[in-house]
């Protein structure tokens, strides 16, 4: 009697949990479903109430006008360039960094690890001005590279700490046996700790990726001329441009920009959600 | 032999001294140049009256006297901003654990549904602010029709001054997926046997989640807290895009404050004190939270 009571309160409890998940992946996809329905209505069924779910005279016109209407191409070709370049950057540098970090020791190592670790708390306003400065002096406004520099320069503490956390479970017999056997300590960190940690670097890498091509701030800061814009500055800046009017335009832009990330998402969700979670790891 | 093993080990230290330089190089002059330099030069900048192109002179603590006398905008910034995080971060901590929680039981389906919690936050950018500006129109707006269809008045959502910051805490909200992971991750990291001796001794479920998942979830949640809180009094793209910081500056923070003092106006001097003056605000609620932790964050070990 009791044992049956217990097991009917648990299965209301999981029909509970399910209704509350599912309602908390509505909200979540739902906004996705609207932008697409918008982006395929014609103006005045977008302002329409009731409104219908899905478009009863489809057209893609707001495609073709928002296109005409701004360098969308452009704008998605420098995004392109700016994300491979930083994202390759930062592989690259804070693999190797972490390489340091993990297997070799100096005197000021362990401060030098508490100063990487200080910096992520460290808000980027901060930096922020002196670095526009510095960029400024150097005559790179308006250009790529004070978008790509510091991705080459660490890529970022947290990717560095996420290397050097997986580098330090490999154990070091490894390395020391295929140093005496001759090999630099360049070709231990290429062919031995790099191909043991595949799954952190393409984490790395999709998260970085995505990071770059979503990155608002520091384009909007950095270029200035509408030619060298990336997609996130132009859509701000199309949305400017446009008002509050065309709706469509705007969510038939908004959609095609994101194109890109959601295939990245579709392919490689397994290394985000790895990446995720070891950005929970404690220590 | 002695001294020979002495000086090998002495050539080996030094040898991985050298190596830890050269692979750290391009970490540790992008520290200085970056991050150490911009540091101490800010911290001079805020004592001048520093313009777009660099040129400016001391002028002792005049950017403060003006900031805390003259600037209207100044405190306005700061309040907004105190207000986004004391919405924001409690909500969103919560709202991940109640989800990861959910998560974490035997369900069908956890895929699809991380999946769903996380696709707001991979493409968390402009486009989906924009996305929600069009979802939060007063009048076409798909939240004030469901409302409408419960017979509840949707607000003006972006027009008010007293619902547009709730309007940006909502969006917000929308994009906690990378926080649920990690709570779940965390919930996830329970040993099982925890479980199986509670319900032996007759725990209910939420006896169980109180009394373990909740406090074994502590270092996770103090993890979260700290990054969630330090990321939220930053907060930019969000309110400039959804609202430009209206209506009447309501959602006008601290860093859209920087961001027009420094490359609008031009008054980076002005601009740097600002920032200083928002790090010292995150340090201080950051000390707190830390202080705090060793009453509330329970290590397992």
């Amino acid at each position: 009697m009791d044992n049956k009571l217990k097991n009917s309160e648990a299965k209301i409890r999981k029909i509970i949990t399910y209704v509350i998940l599912i309602i908390a992946a509505i909200v979540c996809l739902f906004p996705f479903f609207w932008m697409i329905s918008t982006s395929f209505k014609p103006m005045d069924e977008i302002y329409k109430m009731p409104p219908d779910w899905i478009p009863l005279h489809g057209t893609i016109s707001n495609f073709v006008e928002g296109l005409k209407g701004a360098n969308f191409g452009v704008y998605f070709k420098n995004t392109a360039i700016i994300s491979f370049l930083a994202t390759v950057g930062t592989v690259i540098s804070s693999s190797i960094v972490a390489y340091g970090f993990s297997r070799f020791k100096a005197k000021l190592s362990p401060v030098l690890f508490m100063v990487l670790l200080g910096t992520m708390m460290l808000p980027s306003q901060v930096t922020l001005i002196p670095q526009y400065l510095l960029f400024n002096k150097l005559g790179m406004i308006d250009t790529i590279w004070p978008l790509i520099i510091p991705s080459w320069l660490g890529g970022g503490a947290f990717n560095i700490f996420l290397f050097t956390q997986f580098f330090r479970t490999l154990p070091k017999e490894l390395d020391e046996a295929a140093m005496l056997d001759g090999a630099s300590s360049f070709k231990v960190f290429t062919k031995i700790l790099l191909p043991s940690v595949k799954p952190v670097m393409l984490a790395v890498l999709v998260m970085s990726l995505v990071y770059n091509w979503n990155d608002f701030f520091s384009p909007l800061i950095y270029l200035n001329s509408n030619e060298k814009f990336t997609v996130a500055v132009g859509l701000q800046f199309f949305k400017g441009s446009q008002g509050n009017v065309q709706v469509g335009q705007m969510m038939a832009m908004a959609l095609f920009s994101l194109i890109p990330v959601l295939i990245i998402f579709a392919i490689c969700q397994k290394y985000f959600i790895q990446g995720i979670k070891m950005s929970g790891l404690k220590g | 032999m002695k001294k020979n093993k002495v000086k090998n080990k002495d050539i080996i230290a030094r040898r991985s001294a050298k190596n830890f330089y050269l692979y750290t190089s391009p970490w540790l002059i992008g520290f200085v140049v970056l991050t150490l330099y911009p540091i101490l030069y800010s911290f001079y900048l805020m004592f001048t009256d520093t313009d777009l192109t660099g040129h400016g002179k001391f002028i002792g603590i005049e950017n403060w006297v003006y900031a805390f006398k003259e600037d209207p905008l100044f405190f306005k910034a700061f309040f907004n901003t105190l207000k986004y995080v004391a919405m924001f971060v409690p909500l969103s901590l919560i709202l991940a654990f109640f989800i990861a929680l959910l998560l974490s039981q035997k369900i069908r389906g956890v895929g699809f549904f991380r999946t769903a919690f996380y696709i707001p936050y991979i493409t968390s950018g402009v486009a989906v602010t924009i996305l929600w500006g069009w979802i939060f129109q007063k009048d076409f707006g798909i939240v004030n029709y469901l409302l409408g269809l419960i017979h509840i008045k949707g607000p003006n959502w972006l027009g008010d001054k007293h619902m547009a910051m709730v309007a940006v805490v909502i969006l917000s909200l929308w994009t906690i997926g990378n926080n649920i992971i990690i709570m779940l991750a965390g919930i996830q990291d329970i040993p099982k046997s925890y479980y199986e001796s509670a319900q032996i001794d007759g725990a209910g479920f939420w006896r169980q989640t109180f009394n373990i998942t909740l406090p074994l979830t502590t270092p996770t949640i103090y993890f979260n807290l700290i990054v969630t809180i330090i990321a939220a009094f930053q907060v930019f793209q969000q309110p400039l895009i959804l609202t430009a910081g209206g209506p009447l500056n309501s959602t006008y923070t601290a860093a859209i404050h920087i961001y027009n003092n420094g490359f609008i106006y031009g008054k980076m001097g002005y601009a740097s004190m600002m920032a200083w003056a928002m790090f010292a605000v995150i340090m201080i609620i950051t000390l707190v939270v830390v202080r705090s932790s060793k009453h509330w964050v329970f290590y397992d070990d």
